[in-house]
């Protein structure tokens, strides 16, 4: 890629044009020089992409959620990008607990110090985690 | 404290530019490309059965810390590495590392990093960082993909280093002790071709190295049979993603790894690692082609300017020419 090739296409989504990255090309002589670049459109599009389905699974689970069919803690997760495995490991406990706290009837039984740990996870408050969706 | 002033600079990759800017920081004059090369960044895997955040995890790059312990490895550097049980102690640790004057690296979540714009802000474990003073209770931060230097509350950057998941930074830190008087470059670029090289052709498994090029292929040609729409262009889109986005200096790295060989070539006066220097070059435009079109396929969904089956093809061509490439480079190196 030469130097003038280098796309100049601004990310202009969730502050993405806020970093002005560097790309290596060649200028007329063939040597190679670092470019700054606002970004690409091909690269672009994927991350927008991205990003939009998180966005359409998150709406996906506060419907449910609202619905009585999940817990608050599946909405929080996926609004911190999370999977299961993943949060587990912030709450010290098992996938397969954080699953059944995923569901009403799971999330119901959880003690305080559950709670606040989840919540520390999501780093919301224990308010903002169980009136969620009520 | 040390009489040297610490001076940022950006990088396009993360760990190679933390690698230059603390070799600067001691005097050594080492390029990004350099450090890349001699750190043997470069690399390819594609792992179906491996799942990362839902889409089949790949890789245009070596493992996180290895280019760092390569380089200081190859240039007789002496380093400290360390990681650290609880947040308490990595950053009391990180305190007295500042206290004695010296920049330390380390790794970090790019999720808990509230400086880095959102648009980049998943759950990646192995962004490496630099922090290099303190300012009341903020830490200066240099963050080698970034223009300008930057500040963290300490909160934050004990979330960031103490983050869950794959793989665990547990606080992992690293700063250089001392530097040789002189440093010989010439067998360090030496082994570090070398080893390029065989990490991209020897690897047995279909998995790994050139070899994963072509396995990636074959998915993508089987992604209309086997996915759904929506599906299929969240696996491209990642694909795409690891090759362009943040830090690769285009092309996954192929750029960076051609201003690496002929930076080698003029140092050491090979007029061979400037010809391929420029045909790598070539390869890295023809990478950029196939996401060129593979984004242009996830975005017309039924135009099918490029099918499947050409999108595959493109990455084939970009696996013949790598390997061939590849065989070429470890023949001059003998």
């Amino acid at each position: 890629m030469k130097v003038n090739e280098v796309p100049q296409d601004p990310k202009d989504f969730r502050e993405g044009a806020k970093v002005k990255k560097v790309i290596y090309a060649v200028d007329d002589d063939g040597k190679y020089t670092s470019v700054n670049s606002a970004g690409w459109e091909a690269e672009n599009f994927a991350t927008k992409q991205a990003w939009d389905a998180i966005d359409e699974e998150l709406a996906e689970t506060a419907e449910k959620v609202k619905a009585g069919e999940l817990s608050p803690i599946a909405y929080y997760m996926h609004k911190c990008l999370m999977e299961p495995s993943l949060l587990a490991k912030y709450v010290g406990k098992w996938q397969w607990q954080v699953n059944k706290h995923m569901k009403p009837s799971g999330f119901n039984k959880l003690s305080a110090d559950m709670l606040s740990k989840y919540a520390k996870a999501f780093n919301i408050t224990i308010e903002e985690l169980t009136s969620f969706g009520k | 404290m040390s009489s040297t002033i610490y001076s940022h600079c950006q990088h396009a990759h993360c760990e190679s530019g933390v690698t230059s800017n603390l070799l600067k920081y001691e005097g050594i004059d080492l390029s990004e490309p350099m450090a890349f090369g001699i750190g043997a960044g470069l690399f390819f895997a594609h792992i179906p059965f491996l799942k990362v955040s839902g889409t089949p995890g790949t890789t245009f790059r070596t493992w996180p810390g290895a280019i760092f312990k390569r380089v200081t490895q190859r240039l007789n550097i002496d380093v400290h590495t360390q990681k650290f049980r609880t947040p308490e102690k990595a950053m009391s640790a990180l305190d007295d590392v500042l206290q004695a004057g010296k920049p330390a690296g380390m790794l970090s979540s790019v999720y808990y990093l509230p400086y880095l714009p959102e648009a980049f802000r998943f759950h990646f474990n192995a962004h490496n960082l630099i922090v290099y003073g303190k300012e009341g209770n903020e830490y200066l931060v240099s963050d080698p993909v970034l223009e300008e230097v930057t500040r963290i509350a300490p909160e934050d950057l004990a979330k960031a280093r103490f983050a869950k998941g794959t793989p665990e930074p547990k606080g992992f830190m690293y700063y250089i002790k001392s530097v040789p008087k002189e440093i010989h470059l010439e067998k360090a670029i030496q082994s570090g071709i070398k080893q390029t090289c065989f990490f991209m052709l020897s690897p047995p498994l279909p998995w790994f190295g050139n070899k994963a090029i072509f396995t990636l292929a074959k998915k993508i040609k089987q992604y209309p049979q086997k996915l759904t729409t929506r599906k299929a262009a969240l696996y491209l889109g990642n694909v795409i993603r690891m090759q362009e986005e943040i830090g690769t200096g285009g092309a996954g790295f192929r750029y960076l790894y051609a201003a690496f060989l002929q930076e080698a070539g003029v140092l050491l006066q090979r007029d061979d690692l400037k010809g391929l220097s420029a045909e790598l070059t070539k390869i890295g435009d023809d990478w950029r082609n196939f996401a060129y079109h593979a984004a242009r396929q996830m975005k017309d969904r039924k135009s099918d300017l490029v099918s499947f089956d050409e999108l595959s093809h493109l990455l084939i061509i970009c696996g013949e020419k790598e390997r061939d490439f590849f065989k070429r480079l470890e023949n001059t190196n003998r």
